[in-house]
């Protein structure tokens, strides 16, 4: 009897939980629907489902007015570039927060956060003075540069919290038998520390790869990444619903497809700290 | 060891006989709009007769482009070499010296071909500083089945009266048939376009000659009045959010009875590819309250060249290619004579292969000329241009104006307090440039 | 356990991170405060002058700018509110035991992937048009009248939009934080005759309650400066109902050109911004033992 409610049970819950799931992801799947069919279709009242006819001529349109590779090779380079540089600077950063703590610790860590919270559009002008000035405009060295310093405070704060979760007694331990601080970095804290590492990574990736204000305003066209791209998608003449959804597509769809390759490992880091 | 001299001098002679000169790469700034996208796809044709100079295209939509391009402009960023801007910079760009000057364009370029109006729009003393790509005035586009069902038949010059009757008629909400859709959408180039066009058919003005704004004015409240409740009687549901992309669709797929628009459109919504109302279109001037102004615009999108380019004249060689007759005669060849941007150029509409391909040019010809950007208003006015003011303050005075007249269509505020709220922003905005002292 | 030797080291490996945000913030933010005091219209150059607290007043009093201020608040407040009690709610529902639980968990975390302006345009054209949108056409399947979003209530559209791309974060955090929920205790209260409402209340919130400033902290800094989807849907319209202090600074800065008028703007906002990070410290120094 037991055993009968509890399956009931478990299928009212897959059912309650699939429903929310599917409609949560609904705009997503719309989007990627939509990409395959024609512009008269895509607006047709009532929409169809699956019943149309599969085109693939909207990726072969915006493929010939825009260079997707090349903006996807940006958008590859600037998102992997200001993250490995971030996490450089970052970690010794955290590291020395999370282990040898000073009163201060915690003021600076919020210090660094508070930056994070100046609003972009106030420094525009003096930002692009200067980048006009090192030659940075439209480089992905210069987008790098930016990118990592605005999501700098966010990966010192994930990995500290992280790494206080690194129990002390084990370095007291390792040095008790002599090692080094290189060993007890290498041996000991390294294995332990590389989960926090993967998923801080992997949200900074997803961060980059979605900043759509500095990355439009300081590239024109070598730099551009697929937030540019996507930019000139955003009310072309006419019908232009399969084709936006096509450059949608398009612009997510390498993100989207990391996220969900790697989302247990991005998972188990997401937790600032919060669980205990 | 001379000898190695000798081999590594002929090397580099090799080389430079193999690569004549250094590639060039020129960077053009423009609009994701129909015709400039096919130019994009055309540019093969230059690329080809221009052997070492390359292209790269930064095609953004029209507000992030104006952004990024005057940013750029203003802080000498030096990003672009080709600039696709409209007669509201060209002026005052221009007066900065921010623009190369466009007087040696070449013979074959033939200057004296370009439409007075738009020519005049572009130049300043007489020297042209941007190159028109394709020129617009605005007039009235109606479906011709559904005006003879409301038994009427449209004039080629309307007036308001006329229009706001057959919109109310053609109007069937039941069957998504909205009789009019105008421009809702904020912005100095949205609906401020639309409305201070208008606004000067219905005797209003934006200043006096004392540059004292004038929305407190019974003209400006007849616009707004006649605007709105037209709107609400024969507009189409979220008239607040379309601007010409989204009002074009709405032509496209039958459920406008007229729009009043640029004349660009034309082409659009008479090509069966895309419109499903191809071949019920009809055209006429943009309509009159009898005070001697149409509320007809003038606008070219054009091609500037910034001062501070070192590729001048890899630049000029690309805007002579892109804005002269013979790019018209290639996009005839390639996609029709329907297809080529229009406004520009005397030649094409004495063209007989291409008037018969557009039944809208005799149309489109007539409102360009109608329109005239040195006495835009009935009373006397201390500005130059038909649907903006040429200053540099305009930009950002009208897209928050455009803000209220916005929240006025979508029933957020009355007209009354969206002037007054209009009326206040213009004098804030003017005393703090200076104008009002 | 820190010596003073470890201490030099420790500041060693903290200065890279420090000076850098300390650069990152200062150089900028100066030549923001010296643009403030200056009439500097980006379109007219040479014509700076010493304007003193010009821009400053015109801001301050401009009709718009307490408008930003509400919406800003609304914004970043309904956005948290949806997202938090959703998180919760959905948190509860995926930590019980189903079929199909990793491929839920995927459809559910996806929207935190879509660049924000891929999300705006999605929905605003092709689920929020009154006329050619999903929403329209289901409702006239319904035979209603479309509603017209984002003319009727822009700020709603736009909270909506924003929490759906937040959702998966909340919903992950506390989900994490739900699993790591101590079985037993929960067993030992159940056995205690309490039903799932007083556990609710007196076990599972208070475990959560360190996830929910989390959650709370970080969104607050992304929300606080929201811009695209704003650009994207109603350029901060109609009126001023859908302008932020972000977008206010934007039109500001570059849409008008007026440098010295958004930078003071961008210094306003700078204020606000530390004084909602001040309150946001006390809270979570309170919550969370950084």
């Amino acid at each position: 009897m037991a055993r009968a409610t509890s399956i009931q049970r478990r299928w009212m819950i897959t059912i309650a939980a699939w429903s929310v799931g599917l409609l949560i992801f609904f705009p997503i799947f719309w989007t990627i629907l939509t990409s395959f069919k024609t512009e008269a279709e895509a607006i047709a009242s009532p929409p169809s489902l699956f019943a149309f006819e599969w085109t693939l001529e909207n990726y072969g349109e915006v493929q010939e007015r825009s260079n997707y590779f090349r903006h996807f090779m940006n958008s590859v380079v600037i998102s992997l570039g200001s993250t490995l540089l971030g996490l450089i600077i970052a970690v010794p950063a955290a590291w020395a927060m999370a282990f040898s703590p000073t009163p201060r610790t915690k003021d600076v860590l919020m210090w660094m956060l508070s930056t994070k919270m100046l609003p972009p559009v106030g420094v525009l002008i003096p930002i692009y003075l200067m980048f006009r000035d090192t030659g940075l405009l439209d480089t992905r060295t210069g987008l790098v540069i930016v990118l990592t310093l605005i999501n700098l405070p966010i990966i010192v704060w994930m990995l500290y919290t992280y790494f206080k979760e690194i129990p002390g007694e084990i370095l007291e331990a390792s040095r008790m038998d002599g090692a080094t601080l290189r060993d007890e970095i290498i041996h000991v804290l390294t294995p332990m520390a590389v989960p926090g590492i993967a998923s801080t990574l992997l949200l900074n990736v997803i961060l980059s790869w979605n900043e759509a204000f500095w990355t439009l305003n300081l590239t024109a066209a070598k730099a551009a990444p697929l937030t540019a791209f996507i930019a000139s998608y955003s009310s072309p003449e006419g019908l232009f619903y399969a084709k936006l959804s096509a450059a949608s597509t398009m612009a997510i769809a390498p993100i989207l497809i990391m996220g969900w390759f790697s989302q247990k490992q991005l998972v188990r880091g997401l937790t600032f700290g919060a669980v205990k | 060891m001379k000898l190695l001299v000798r081999i590594l001098v002929g090397a580099c002679a090799l080389v430079l006989t193999v690569s004549p000169a250094f590639a060039e790469t020129l960077t053009i700034a423009t609009v994701n709009n129909g015709d400039m996208i096919r130019m994009q796809k055309l540019a093969d044709d230059f690329i080809a007769k221009n052997p070492g100079i390359e292209l790269e295209w930064v095609t953004l939509e029209e507000n992030a482009l104006r952004q990024k391009v005057t940013t750029d402009i203003a802080t000498k960023g030096g990003q672009y070499d080709v600039m696709t801007i409209g007669t509201y910079e060209v002026p005052i760009w221009a007066k900065q010296g921010w623009l190369v000057p466009l007087d040696d364009l070449g013979e074959n370029y033939d200057v004296d071909d370009l439409l007075p109006a738009i020519r005049g729009g572009l130049s300043i003393d007489g020297t042209l500083y941007a190159s028109p790509f394709y020129g617009e005035s605005s007039m009235v586009m109606y479906r011709t089945d559904l005006m003879e069902k409301a038994g009427l038949t449209m004039p080629d010059a309307p007036t308001w009266e006329f229009i706001a009757d057959a919109a109310r008629k053609m109007t069937d909400k039941g069957n998504e048939i909205y009789g009019i859709c105008l421009r809702g959408k904020a912005g100095w180039g949205e609906n401020m376009a639309f409305l201070t066009a208008t606004s000067n058919s219905f005797g209003a003005r934006w200043f006096d000659e004392n540059w004292t704004p004038q929305f407190d004015q019974p003209e400006w409240k007849d616009t707004l009045d006649f605007y709105v409740n037209l709107m609400n009687d024969a507009g189409p549901p979220g008239a607040s959010s379309n601007g010409f992309n989204e009002n074009l669709a709405l032509f496209q797929t039958g459920k406008c009875g007229m729009w009043i628009d640029a004349t660009v459109a034309a082409s659009f919504v008479t090509d069966p590819a895309d419109s499903t109302v191809a071949d019920k279109v009809g055209f006429a001037l943009a309509p009159d309250n009898g005070l001697g102004k149409r509320g007809n615009w003038l606008w070219a999108w054009s091609l500037a060249i910034p001062a501070g380019t070192e590729k001048a004249d890899a630049a000029k060689a690309f805007v002579v290619w892109a804005t002269s007759k013979t790019y018209l005669d290639l996009v005839a060849s390639e996609e029709g004579w329907a297809s080529v941007p229009p406004g520009t150029r005397t030649s094409l509409y004495e063209n007989p292969a291409y008037l018969e391909a557009a039944p809208f040019a005799a149309m489109t010809l007539q409102s360009i000329n109608s329109a005239d950007p040195t006495q835009p208003t009935v009373k006397p006015v201390p500005y130059v241009g038909v649907q903006f003011v040429a200053i540099p303050e305009f930009q950002g005075i009208a897209t928050a104006t455009g803000q209220q007249f916005a929240a006025a269509l979508a029933g957020n505020m009355t007209v009354d307090q969206a002037l007054q709220n209009a009326q206040q922003i213009t004098v804030r905005e003017m005393t703090k440039a200076g104008y009002i002292k | 356990m820190s010596t003073r030797q470890t201490r030099t080291a420790a500041r060693l490996m903290m200065s890279p991170a420090v000076v850098l945000l300390l650069g990152w913030m200062i150089i900028p933010l100066s030549m923001t405060i010296y643009f403030s005091f200056l009439r500097y219209n980006l379109l007219m150059p040479g014509t700076e002058e010493w304007a003193g607290l010009m821009n400053y007043r015109f801001f301050l009093t401009d009709p718009a700018f307490f408008s930003a201020m509400g919406n800003t608040l609304l914004l970043v407040g309904g956005v948290l509110t949806i997202t938090v009690l959703g998180g919760i709610a959905l948190g509860l529902l995926l930590d019980q035991p189903f079929f199909g639980q990793g491929i839920v968990r995927i459809l559910v975390i996806a929207p935190f992937f879509v660049m924000p302006t891929v999300s705006a345009l999605v929905w605003k054209n092709m689920f929020m048009n009154p006329v050619n949108g999903l929403f329209a056409h289901a409702a006239k399947f319904l035979g209603m009248q479309p509603y017209d979003f984002l003319a009727v209530s822009p700020l709603f559209s736009i909270i909506l939009i924003v929490a759906w791309q937040w959702l998966p974060f909340s919903t992950l955090i506390l989900l994490t934080a739900l699993q790591s929920l101590d079985s037993e205790q929960k067993e030992a209260s159940e056995m205690d005759g309490a039903g799932p409402v007083s556990q609710f209340i007196h076990i599972v919130l208070p475990h959560l309650s360190r996830a929910i400033t989390v959650v709370i902290l970080i969104q607050t800094i992304f929300l606080l400066s929201v811009f695209a989807e704003i650009l994207v849907t109603t350029n901060g319209g109609p009126g001023y109902a859908s302008t932020n202090i972000t977008y206010l600074v934007y039109a500001q800065s570059l849409l008008q050109f007026d440098v010295g008028g958004g930078s003071a703007g961008g210094i306003v906002a700078v204020i606000l911004a530390n004084i909602v990070a001040i309150f946001l410290m006390r809270m979570i120094g309170k919550n969370l033992e950084v």
